[in-house]
């Protein structure tokens, strides 16, 4: 009896302690990364950091204005592209779709979150830059604002590393929203049904209006992931430190700098420091919107489970 | 707008947008296919690089094969380690109920949503601090803390749909909390967890931002644990990164190896929790 309280005491302390340690890794992170970006951030002032637009490691000039635009602008279009084609599709899972189909299409969903990021990367390479090439110059030359083009296009662009990272994205809007809408009361839609509103009316006023919140959600949390990648898109994107004008100009996002140039940057002074200091601003910016995210989800949960 | 109308549009634009979404993973599938079978030989899946191998000479990728497989077993068992009892005690018969479970969740979302490139440079930091140089050791390490996150959260979902009755009919019979959870609700769970943790493995062998500088790359099978060691993601990386045609043709090999795996294990996953699901009680 006594090596059985014993063992159970036991094995409730180290679950817990597994419990605490996996929950402070996200802070040892933080300060860690905080702790080795401190020495640029005591050397130059944030604002000249976060605005100044040379990047010259060498000469002591990190600027990352460029690289801070190069990755709000690609996770921008890729929402473009992502958002409406997700949420469509959701509601179509969530809605209209047979249960069988929907059993079929959704392990469908799973396994496009499934392929690395390097395969996409591959493909990306494969199919999306070459098309963007022999495109690019010919829609460059109506003179759209953002679409216009200068020269001969190599296709490692903005638009291309939009295009995968918009594809990346699909399977966690999708798969969030579909919850979400599944997650309404069927109440509120037979109320609506039987008020005369067809199917899109009850969605486009009844249910949406209540999934609202879960939908916006799911859109931060592809943001966050878009924001954050890593590999696929470094693969596509061209990585020339501009501010792109064009959607069929190159771009130089945040991740993309740290992948390309950590490991070599020692003997720089600050060129670690500064580098860290992306990784950080990356995390913080993720940080923000993940928490914002997960609380609103939080709360849709608990009034699901309480009535 | 005639509202019949609005219905109809609405519901091509819903079926184009899905068929965009699912032809697009067709498409992604079909292009690897295509590029990557053709390249595809059998020496490539059991040699190591040879001389000159990166100029388009003799040799495979056995080392990034073997070396995938090392890391991505070794931190899969070091996150199961962890992740399984971090997700049963947050079951509601420990400290599931209690505001530090709500922020543990928190906490461990924001650490699922964390690029993974931050956990290269993390895991790099923590390496340089205790003078490790990059090695499959490394590698292992960066990999559990990505999958920590993945693992705990899906596992939770599953263990929380255990239903009560039945842990309540074993604490009737005497048994304790722990015997409880070992005894019914992980059994219960079991389809779950091998799901949760196929995830995370699938996961861990395909990224590449995080061992970029925590594992290395070598061109031999690693020895040792400290030895650096290669990987599929970065193979594929590396040679697509080379100017000989050749090499890039194995790039788009050694991807399609990679989608092989990672398609092997959705549908072993699928087959598992099938085939663990006759033992539930429901």
């Amino acid at each position: 009896m006594q090596i059985r309280r014993f063992k159970d005491v036991l094995a409730g302390r180290f679950m817990l302690a597994a419990a605490f340690f996996s929950s402070i890794l996200v802070f040892i992170i933080a300060i860690a990364l905080y702790l080795r970006s401190k020495p640029i951030l005591e050397a130059k002032s944030l604002g000249d950091l976060l605005l100044g637009s040379t990047w010259m490691p060498f000469q002591g000039e990190f600027g990352f204005y460029p690289f801070i635009l190069g990755t709000l602008y690609v996770t921008a279009l890729a929402m473009v592209f992502a958002v409406p084609l997700s949420i469509l599709s959701a509601i179509y899972l969530a809605e209209y779709a047979h249960e069988n189909a929907r059993a079929r299409i959704l392990p469908m969903i799973d396994l496009l979150a499934g392929i690395p990021p390097v395969v996409y990367g591959v493909w990306g390479v494969l199919a999306v830059v070459p098309l963007i090439s022999d495109i690019a110059p010919v829609i460059g030359k109506l003179g759209i604002p953002f679409l216009s083009m200068e020269s001969y296009s190599t296709g490692y662009s903005l638009l291309a590393g939009s295009i995968v990272l918009a594809i990346m994205v699909f399977p966690i809007i999708i798969s969030i929203s579909e919850q979400v809408l599944r997650a309404v009361p069927f109440e509120v839609r037979e109320a609506s049904l039987s008020l005369g509103a067809t199917r899109w009316q009850t969605i486009k006023h009844a249910v949406m209006r209540i999934a609202y919140p879960g939908i916006a959600a799911a859109v931060i949390l592809g943001f966050s992931r878009a924001f954050g990648e890593t590999m696929a898109v470094l693969m596509v994107v061209g990585n020339v430190p501009i501010v792109p004008s064009s959607i069929f100009d190159s771009a130089y996002p945040l991740p993309a700098l740290i992948a390309n140039n950590y490991g070599e940057m020692m003997s720089i002074p600050l060129y670690d420091s500064a580098l860290l200091l992306a990784a950080l601003i990356l995390m913080l910016v993720i940080l923000f919107f993940t928490l914002a995210a997960r609380l609103i989800l939080v709360r849709i949960e608990r009034r699901m489970t309480n009535g | 707008m005639d509202k019949r109308f609005e219905e109809k549009l609405f519901k091509v634009l819903m079926l184009a947008s899905l068929a965009a979404v699912l032809g697009s993973l067709f498409m992604v599938i079909a292009v690897i296919i295509w590029n990557g079978a053709p390249a595809l030989t059998f020496s490539m899946i059991t040699q190591t690089p040879k001389g000159g191998y990166y100029m388009g000479k003799e040799g495979g990728i056995l080392n990034a094969i073997v070396g995938s497989l090392y890391l991505a077993f070794g931190s899969m068992i070091l996150a199961l380690i962890i992740s399984l009892p971090a997700a049963l005690s947050l079951q509601k018969d420990y400290i599931g109920k209690t505001k530090a479970a709500y922020y543990i969740r928190l906490s461990l979302d924001v650490l699922w949503g964390t690029p993974s490139i931050v956990y290269g440079a993390f895991g790099f930091i923590v390496m340089l601090y205790l003078g490790m140089r990059a090695s499959l050791l490394g590698g292992i390490i960066v990999l559990t803390f990505l999958q920590l996150p993945i693992m705990i959260r899906s596992m939770e979902e599953v263990i929380k749909m255990v239903p009560s009755e039945l842990k309540e009919a074993s604490y009737t019979l005497g048994a304790t909390r722990f015997e409880t959870t070992t005894g019914v609700v992980v059994r219960q769970a079991l389809p779950g967890i091998v799901t949760a943790v196929l995830l995370a493995f699938g996961r861990g062998i395909g990224d590449a931002a995080s061992i970029l500088f925590t594992a290395g790359y070598t061109d031999s099978l690693p020895h040792s644990i400290l030895d650096p060691v290669a990987s599929l993601p970065l193979a594929v990386f590396f040679q697509l990164g080379t100017p000989f045609p050749e090499v890039q043709a194995r790039a788009y090999a050694s991807a399609l190896i990679l989608l092989l795996i990672v398609l092997a294990l959705s549908i072993t996953s699928r087959a598992l929790s099938k085939r663990f699901m006759k033992n539930i009680i429901r």
